[in-house]
């Protein structure tokens, strides 16, 4: 009967998109979650980031950002492609936001997806503490993890938050998951260097079971968005950095001795 | 065993130099076949008509020029100019010369004609008046038929005004045979004949006019054969002068002899596809399982000590480009429906054999790559796909999906034979599928199929439901209870059914009308001999010689009204927001966006027929009189709340459950009608392009669709109103009942480029049509363009003279499309990835 019991569990989302094909292997139904512990400067869902249901304005048109929601209602929308998943390996992504923000819908929802057989995919920071973590990990088939600096200040300047706890936590997740993936996002004037790309790489292969990196390029898709906020958009027009660029940090980071990818 | 290799040769220098030729030659009308016809014609009067379609023919094949253009391999065009076109006036000429000086400047596929073609024909069609199977056909119709089609609930436009085509022929057979063999098998008929029988004096004549159709044939090739010696004789550069020496060889040895190399088999194939092509002008003459049929010879080939395969992969590439020299003129409207000089040549590899095994060869591969070496319009090319198609060929299929290019249109065995088998072919024929035009499927060499029977719009019977059966201040439909009346949505689904089944019925009217008129008029003894059982029977396919008849008329609109009913079910019945009378009036307003014509049309009539005059003074002051009263706002107000409700291609399961029965009110009254060849009706739901000429006749729908856009195409959502992504969609249009519209079904999509982008990109592709077919969809097609390039290429046509875009059933030049046909395709919604 605990099925049953999960598919009552509420929580709060802002989008739900289906037939995604970067974020986890294969077609996938993303279900992105509201509330975030970290206010990334860059970040490209700034609607994610507070908890509170609110409005944006958006092509001249306010829109309400965030509903609440039971796992059986989301349950619904990503059960209509698993045909999808089977034929190509996909599954569900839970995005936010922060998927720990929410764990125990994040939880259920993910127990309700293994019983019915579909792969399962977070996005995380794994900013909270070890232990609303760790209940989910026996339901996660790929952990996507942002490692985004290794020195604690500034990832906490740019960031809000730092980033002793994400290491710590990469160390015991990675550890145990059945999939491990570091995700780094390329911020200009941020970690945008040879060095800094490197120490992450080094970092990434020092945990165990850990083979792949990714390199996910700055882009500005957010910036309407903040404006729709009334927010100030902190990048400023910093360009996306080009291809030569990520290719050059790519090799960087392949020197260290781990598989890389340009995107997710 | 595999048949196959994945790898495949490049593309020779020569592909480029004979597109290039391509590109370069204007479309013009050329007039010998018109004449050399009309001749023959006026010298056989009174004759057995079979007889005279087979004169006629054999004067055309003595005499109609013979042409070589530079660089070919294959040889036959039918016109001097490359992409040009010959006059069919036994079908209908009308037309063609009222928009004689429109045609080399309408925005819709122009042709260039001379001013001394123009007086040629001007003097041919003299002899047609009266004569043609369009004028016999009209005559066939009841009044209440021609007015069903003169108000644009269907129109027959296709086969009133051309010849049938629709068909693949028995390719195998003349490669294996010859004419020769079949001529001896016609003979042996004949033989067997006795003067006493009652069939004596129809078969006999059918048998002689094939005879000598066939030996026309081989007359036509030989004048090849004579030509290329000519200019081999003439030709300085030896390595040119040795392929015109074996273009000799080949030309004085097939079509007449079996084929006895992969060259000559190309070549024997090629006179085929030409000749077809010739005696009729019927389009979508489709080669059909080319990669099966053709295997044996490049199997003989590739024995021999010395084979080339990048010399075979040249021979098809050149055969692509000889698909894209034919050409077809159409009168102005049908040309904005079939848009793009389209000849619809389908050609499909892939699938399974007769007898259920995986049927992917070498070829199979070589013909994507073809395609993807010429990247040109025709064929249309298509794969078959099947829980056993081999990964890797669908992953090659995919990469040409990504060029854009708009081919080819993927089909599922898994629905279609099942379909086949239940309109009676047997297990072996319907795995031996082929698609014909757009999306039709049947079986080679037997199906006399009328697969392009009609365009029936189903929004049209939706607008005689609020009128009660009139349509400009005319009683056409029936006259079913008024809306004011209606009191539940049960009823006003079912007056739409009752103008639905009444007007089915006057499209089988039109069909089996302009059926017999063909048969009278325009049977095609020539392509007779290669379809069973038409020898055995003494009969041609228009007398009813197929081993298998059907008519396929279209139906299409099926996403507005899915659309329509659901908000006239929730906001009116259910919701009450809006009364059927305020939504009426909502739709005679454009949603206040103006006002139809229609509406002031009834009004000058109901003044007329008080006494009152009506001229362009009094339309202008009803017109202001109306828009005076118009309650715009209020209008626009229900057109929002219209919007706001469900709708079809976002899988939400009571307005995909709405579509599948609304399907249903077109597919199942039309099973029970038969035709004339003693076949059925059998329906397909796809419009070519015609959702736009036809939408332009179509005043608002209630899904919110202003007045004279475009109607939805094929089984696709409407454009723009699925916001859920391909799957989403796919998964919408997946609940249609799919298998009853054996007649075909159309799908199209459109991808960004990036969609498709790397490994990661072609997998997941491949994964959603799998899915898609998982769930028994039966054909899916894609354009793979971004956007922005289609409004540059709006914007420059100069720039993107080559960007191929899938219009419907087929591919065309983007450029060579008239403006809003362009923007239809703009704005079909764009699936990208997230």
């Amino acid at each position: 009967m605990e099925q049953n019991k999960d598919l009552s569990v509420k929580g709060r989302i802002f989008d739900i998109q289906q037939f995604s094909t970067h974020d986890g292997p294969g077609i996938r139904t993303i279900v992105f979650l509201k509330g975030c512990l970290l206010r990334c400067r860059w970040c490209c869902n700034p609607e994610s980031q507070e908890y509170a249901i609110q409005t944006m304005i958006r092509n001249g048109k306010s829109e309400t950002i965030g509903r609440d929601v039971t796992v059986g209602e989301i349950f619904e929308t990503v059960k209509k492609d698993l045909i999808y998943y089977r034929r190509s390996g996909g599954g569900l992504t839970l995005s936010g936001g922060e998927m720990l923000c929410q764990s125990d819908f994040s939880l259920a929802l993910l127990r309700t997806c293994k019983n019915y057989g579909i792969n399962t995919a977070v996005e995380t920071t794994l900013s909270t503490p070890f232990d609303m973590i760790e209940p989910l990990i026996p339901y996660v088939d790929t952990f996507l993890v942002d490692i985004k600096h290794m020195n604690s200040a500034k990832h906490e300047e740019f960031t809000t938050m730092k980033n002793e706890l994400i290491l710590q936590n990469a160390r015991r997740v990675s550890a145990v998951a059945k999939r491990f993936v570091v995700r780094v996002p390329v911020i200009p004037g941020f970690n945008d260097t040879p060095e800094e790309i490197g120490a992450i790489a080094e970092f990434a292969k020092s945990l165990k079971g850990v083979e792949e990196m990714n390199l996910l390029p700055y882009h500005r898709l957010g910036y309407d968005k903040y404006v729709g906020l009334g927010r100030e958009y902190k990048m400023g027009d910093v360009p996306s950095p080009d291809k030569d660029k990520m290719q050059s940090l790519k090799s960087v980071a392949e020197r260290v001795g781990i598989k890389v990818n340009i995107g997710g | 065993m595999k048949k196959y290799t994945v790898e495949t040769p490049d593309k020779t220098p020569r592909i480029d130099l004979l597109k290039k030729a391509l590109f370069d030659a204007r479309p013009q009308i050329e007039s010998d076949r018109a004449v050399l016809l009309t001749q023959s014609y006026m010298e056989t009067e009174g004759e057995p008509m079979v007889i005279r379609r087979a004169k006629a023919f054999k004067n055309i094949c003595e005499k109609l020029p013979v042409t070589i253009r530079d660089n070919e391999l294959i040889v036959g065009s039918s016109t001097v100019a490359s992409k040009s076109c010959q006059i069919f006036p036994e079908f209908s000429f009308d037309w063609v010369e009222k928009e004689f000086d429109t045609l080399a400047t309408r925005s819709a596929d122009p042709f260039y004609i001379s001013e001394e073609n123009k007086k040629i024909l001007h003097e041919v069609f003299k002899y047609w008046k009266g004569k043609t199977t369009s004028e016999l056909a009209t005559s066939y119709m009841t009044p209440e038929t021609v007015t069903a089609i003169e108000h644009n609930i269907f129109t027959p436009g296709n086969y009133f005004y051309n010849g049938v085509g629709h068909v693949c022929v028995h390719y195998d057979k003349v490669l294996a045979l010859g004419y020769n063999g079949i001529i001896a098998e016609a003979q042996a008929e004949f033989d067997k004949l006795d003067v006493g029988d009652a069939d004596y004096v129809t078969k006999s004549a059918f048998l002689e006019a094939t005879i000598m159709s066939c030996r026309a044939a081989i007359t036509y090739a030989t004048r090849y054969a004579k030509l290329a010696l000519d200019m081999a004789e003439k030709e300085t550069d030896d390595k040119r002068k040795k392929e015109l020496l074996q273009i000799a060889l080949n030309c004085s040895k097939v079509p007449a002899n079996p084929a006895e190399s992969f060259y000559e088999a190309c070549q024997s194939f090629w006179f085929v596809q030409l000749l077809l092509q010739t005696e009729s002008n019927g389009h979508s003459i489709s080669p059909g399982r080319f990669d099966q049929y053709m295997y044996p010879y490049y199997e003989m080939d590739k024995n021999k000590p010395d084979f080339d395969k990048s010399f075979a992969q040249e021979l098809i590439d050149c055969l692509w480009i000889k698909f894209n020299d034919i050409s077809k003129v159409r009168d102005d409207a049908s040309a904005q429906g079939f848009a793009g000089y389209g000849t619809f040549q389908n050609l499909i590899a892939g699938g399974q054999t007769a007898d259920g095994e995986d049927a992917t060869n070498d070829l199979s591969f070589m013909t994507i790559a073809a395609t993807m070496h010429v990247l040109l319009p025709q064929p249309s090319f298509s794969v078959r796909v099947w829980n056993k198609t081999p990964h890797e060929f669908l992953v090659k299929a995919a990469e040409l999906t990504r060029t854009g290019v708009g081919l080819p249109a993927y089909y599922n065995d898994e629905v279609i034979i099942p379909a086949l088998v239940s309109r009676g072919l047997t297990m072996t024929d319907a795995r031996d599928y082929n698609i014909i035009g757009c999306v039709e499927p049947q079986k080679s060499g037997k199906t006399w199929g009328w697969h392009d029977a009609a365009f029936f719009n189903m929004c049209r019977p939706l607008e005689l439901v609020f009128s009660s059966g009139m349509d400009k201040g005319k009683q056409i439909g029936v006259k079913t209870k008024r809306i004011e009346d209606m009191t539940t949505f049960d009823e006003f689904y079912d007056a739409y059914k009752e103008q639905m089944n009444y007007m089915i019925g006057l499209m089988v009217n039109a069909d089996n009308a302009i059926d017999v008129a063909h048969a009278e008029r325009c049977p095609l003894p020539y392509l007779a001999s290669m379809i069973d059982d038409c020898i055995k029977r003494g009969k041609t396919p228009e007398q009813g010689g197929a081993v298998y008849n059907f008519t396929g008329p279209q139906g299409f609109g099926i996403a507005n009204m899915a659309d329509s009913l659901y908000a006239i079910r929730k906001l009116v019945f259910e919701e009450k927001k809006f009364t059927l009378a305020e939504l009426r009036d909502a739709l005679d307003n454009n949603y206040g966006k103006g006002v139809s014509t229609d509406l002031v049309g009834k009004i000058a009539l109901q003044l007329q027929q008080s006494g009152i005059t009506v001229g362009e003074k009094e339309i202008a002051e009803i017109t202001k009189a109306i828009l005076e009263k118009t309650d715009g706002e209020k209008y626009a107000k229900i057109r929002d709340m219209i919007l706001e409700a469900a709708k079809f291609g976002n899988d939400i399961e009571d307005i995909d459950a709405l579509a599948r029965d609304v399907a249903y009110t077109y597919t199942k009254p039309l099973e029970k009608y038969k035709n004339p060849r003693g076949g059925s009706f059998q329906a397909g739901l796809y419009p070519v392009s015609a959702n736009v000429p036809l939408g332009a006749q179509t005043g608002a729908t209630p899904d919110g669709r202003y007045a004279y856009t475009p109607v939805a195409d094929g089984v696709s959502p409407s454009a723009g109103r699925d916001v859920h992504g391909p799957t989403a969609s796919a998964n919408s249009v997946s609940k249609l009942d799919h298998g009853i519209a054996s007649n075909g079904t159309l799908f199209n999509m459109k991808f960004h480029p990036s969609a498709l982008e790397g490994t990661s990109g072609i997998e997941s592709f491949i994964a959603l049509i799998r899915g898609y077919f998982d769930q028994k969809g039966s054909h899916v097609q894609f354009n793979v363009v971004s956007r922005e390039t289609l409004r540059d290429a709006q914007a420059h046509p100069e720039k993107y003279q080559s960007l191929v875009v899938r219009v419907a059933g087929y591919s065309a030049l983007f450029t060579t499309l008239s403006k809003s046909l362009q923007d239809d395709i703009i704005n079909r919604t764009e699936q990208g990835m997230f």
